[in-house]
């Protein structure tokens, strides 16, 4: 019976410390679900992290574009129906009207084109703190630890979403950011054997979660939003340890 | 309100000037001559020049006969109009209606200023000793009216303060050309023997127009303050302007900033009583060395929320260079707009573009790095996809069409397309493989083509026929092939990258 309620004791404290860490609890979060299936139960309480910073790392630029696509997709939920985004960056590739497929209205991003790295820090970190934007996407080479941690007590207050776009893998560092994502383009299915593209699809690698557990993860988009794919769990993890490994 | 002007009248403008700029002149006979019909006249003189009897007008080889160390510089057209206008810009700090007032003045509207200096004489003394210490020399006076300050300024022998109402009894006694006569008219009133303005003043003023024609009765009517003159102001007066003179100059950071602040404060006021926004602002600042400097903001929206506006400035302080020292600050709305009145309560919390803080962050963002930084895309009514997004002039601007939907459209766009090179097996069908940067992506499935036409309107060129392809790692491709198959000189190009 002891240990027993020393476990509850612990579950409760660990809730706590999540609560405290700014994770919202469960049932808060059931709304904004954001229909990513397994990949959201790699979170703490199994609910997507808003009002924080998540890393993807994009070494070129198809990865570039699978992260714009995903993180269209999730900006068409941060974003709702009247949200504002704000997407800078340096020398920006990234083509407005393609994100209207993943249901964000490109007139409603505003694009910041600066000149260097640190303007964009500068520029990321301003935006961060205004709590009127739903959602703020920054393209960086790289990010030190203590940038991170700015922009992160910019996070807190605000209660903003962030995500960090790094291009630059040698410098990888440790940063203070809720994920990191690495996420690469996989062969479409059009069905019925007929070589057509199809919804794109793409394996999504959670490098790092705070309190949570990485993972490989396949969704795909369809015209209703993300679609998680059923997937080889023993397949996935043998590739996640040969990550590790490597 | 009693209009009172001040005439400035500088009676060395160009040889003062020179003097100033090089000090070798200060103590020597200096002339500026021009060329007239094959001979050097004198159009300017120094004090110095003038006690050795050297007179406007005369030639230059007569005046160095009579000066045989006379400098004679050479006199430059329009030179005494740009000297006036700086110094007419200088002169804002007195009053914001300055005028130049050619060949050798200035006019100041000193209505509802003078108290500012605490009188009229110490306004006065104040221009003088400033202008002094510069190095002009000058004589100043105050009038009802602008005839009445530039007659006594030139002509005038007891006092500088004309008393308002008593011009009349001050041109009484002043000679004729005090009243900015023609020369014609000038010289016919001296051969009647007509020479103080007394003489004629009470005239029937019929006589006077049938003889002396309408110009005479109209300088004596502006003179007399029975008719308005125009002035051809330096400097359009600002509806929205708010000044600051320093009572000692100051040079640091957090003295400028409460400047800003107490500028911001009283100019808001203004605009919020009128229910306007500023859309632009100019702060200007005039230093001791008597240079104006200036820096500027401008807002997404109009404002006149003070600390918004004040993040605006802070912003660009570091920009400011006190020098020596500041003395004056005026701030002006270059550009306003009609805002609506909004209880400061509910500011926050209107969603999306029409959210106040999101107005303020890209005001900041602007003020840092420039408006053409920012950019916000609307859809055209174009297929060529360079061509198929336009800027949005404004945060209000709603797209006027819908965004297509019909195709996909890449995530990553290249600005301008690159060459690949391909294998394709059939000649009107998608390459097999294709070479980018060196890496080769084998083709496994494909989509299209799409064919885009090039607008003829627009330029000319050949056409692209799109099409989007996936390699065996699964990564998507927009290429496209310039030109028929058949034609000779096809191509094919890589121009974006699907997610």
């Amino acid at each position: 019976m002891i240990p027993e309620s020393r476990k509850d004791t612990i579950a409760r404290l660990q809730q706590n410390i999540l609560l405290w860490q700014g994770f919202k609890p469960p049932q808060a979060a059931q709304e904004q679900a954001f229909g990513l299936g397994a990949l959201e139960a790699a979170f703490p309480n199994g609910v997507f992290p808003t009002g924080a910073i998540h890393e993807f790392l994009v070494p070129g630029p198809e990865s570039a574009a699978a992260s714009g696509g995903f993180i269209g997709g999730l900006l068409a939920k941060l974003m709702g129906q009247q949200g504002i985004c704000l997407w800078i960056g340096v020398s920006r590739k990234l083509f407005a009207p393609a994100l209207k497929r993943f249901g964000v209205e490109p007139d409603r991003i505003i694009f910041v084109d600066l000149q260097n790295e640190k303007q964009v820090l500068w520029a990321a970190e301003e935006a961060l703190k205004c709590g009127g934007l739903a959602a703020v996407v920054a393209e960086l080479r790289e990010l030190t630890f203590a940038q991170s941690r700015r922009l992160q007590l910019a996070v807190e207050t605000s209660r903003v979403t962030g995500f960090i776009l790094r291009s630059d893998l040698q410098k990888v560092s440790s940063t203070t950011c809720v994920a990191r994502w690495q996420i690469a383009s996989m062969p479409s299915q059009a069905g019925m054997d007929i070589p057509v593209v199809g919804f794109p699809r793409w394996q999504v690698e959670l490098l790092k979660v705070r309190n949570g557990n990485p993972g490989v993860f396949r969704i795909g988009w369809s015209a209703d939003g993300f679609v998680p794919i059923a997937q080889d769990i023993a397949g996935a993890r043998e590739h996640l340890s040969t990550l590790k490994a490597g | 309100m009693l209009r009172r002007f001040v005439s400035i009248w500088f009676r060395h403008l160009s040889t003062d000037w020179l003097s100033i700029h090089r000090p070798f002149f200060k103590d020597k006979p200096l002339v500026f001559a021009e060329a007239d019909h094959g001979r050097m006249l004198i159009r300017a003189t120094n004090t110095l020049a003038e006690a050795e009897g050297i007179v406007h007008g005369m030639a230059v080889a007569d005046a160095r006969a009579v000066v045989p160390g006379l400098q004679v510089m050479d006199e430059k057209p329009g030179r005494n109009e740009r000297l006036l206008k700086a110094i007419g810009e200088w002169c804002i700090r007195y009053s914001p209606i300055v005028a130049v007032d050619l060949p050798e003045g200035l006019i100041l509207d000193a209505g509802g200023c003078t108290h500012l200096w605490g009188g009229e004489k110490k306004y006065l003394k104040e221009i003088i000793t400033r202008l002094n210490a510069k190095g002009y020399d000058v004589r100043v006076s105050i009038a009802d009216t602008i005839g009445a300050a530039w007659a006594n300024a030139r002509f005038g022998k007891l006092t500088p303060v004309i008393e308002p109402g008593a011009q009349y009894q001050m041109l009484k006694v002043l000679p004729s050309a005090a009243l900015r006569l023609e020369p014609d008219v000038l010289e016919r009133l001296h051969k009647l023997g007509l020479y103080t303005i007394g003489s004629f003043m009470d005239m029937p003023r019929t006589v006077l127009r049938r003889r002396f024609g309408y110009g005479l009765l109209q300088r004596m009517d502006q003179a007399l303050g029975r008719e308005e003159e125009v002035m051809e102001l330096l400097r359009p007066v600002e509806t929205y302007e708010a000044r600051l003179p320093c009572l000692e100059p100051v040079r640091t950071r957090t003295a400028i900033e409460i400047g800003i602040k107490t500028l911001l404060e009283t100019l808001c006021a203004d605009l919020k009583r009128d229910g306007q926004g500023l859309r632009a602002a100019v702060l200007k600042y005039y230093r001791l060395d008597g240079r104006v400097l200036q820096i500027d903001i401008g807002t997404n929206r109009p404002t006149y929320h003070i600390s918004h506006l004040f993040k605006l400035f802070e912003l660009k302080i570091a920009q400011v260079e006190p020098g020596l020292g500041i003395e004056l600050f005026i701030l002006t709305a270059t550009k306003t707009e009609e805002a609506p009145l909004i209880q400061e309560a509910l500011w926050a919390g209107k969603p999306g573009l029409e959210d106040d803080a999101v107005a303020e962050l890209l005001d900041r963002l602007a003020g840092k790095v420039g408006p053409r930084a920012i950019h916000r895309y609307l859809p055209d009514e174009h297929f060529w996809p360079e061509r198929s997004i336009k800027l949005a002039a404004s945060l209000k601007e709603k797209p006027g069409i819908m965004w297509p939907t019909a195709r996909p459209r890449p995530t990553q766009l290249l600005a301008r397309p690159e060459r690949i090179d391909t294998i394709a097996v059939i000649p009107d069908y998608p390459p097999k493989v294709f070479v980018y940067k060196g890496e080769r992506h084998r083709i496994k499935c494909a989509d299209g083509p799409e064919r885009i036409e090039r607008e003829w309107w627009l330029d000319e060129g050949e056409h692209r026929d799109y099409y989007i392809v996936e390699d065996e790692k699964g990564n998507r491709y927009w290429l496209f092939r310039s030109g028929h198959y058949d034609g000779q000189a096809y191509q094919w190009f890589i121009h974006g990258f699907f997610a």
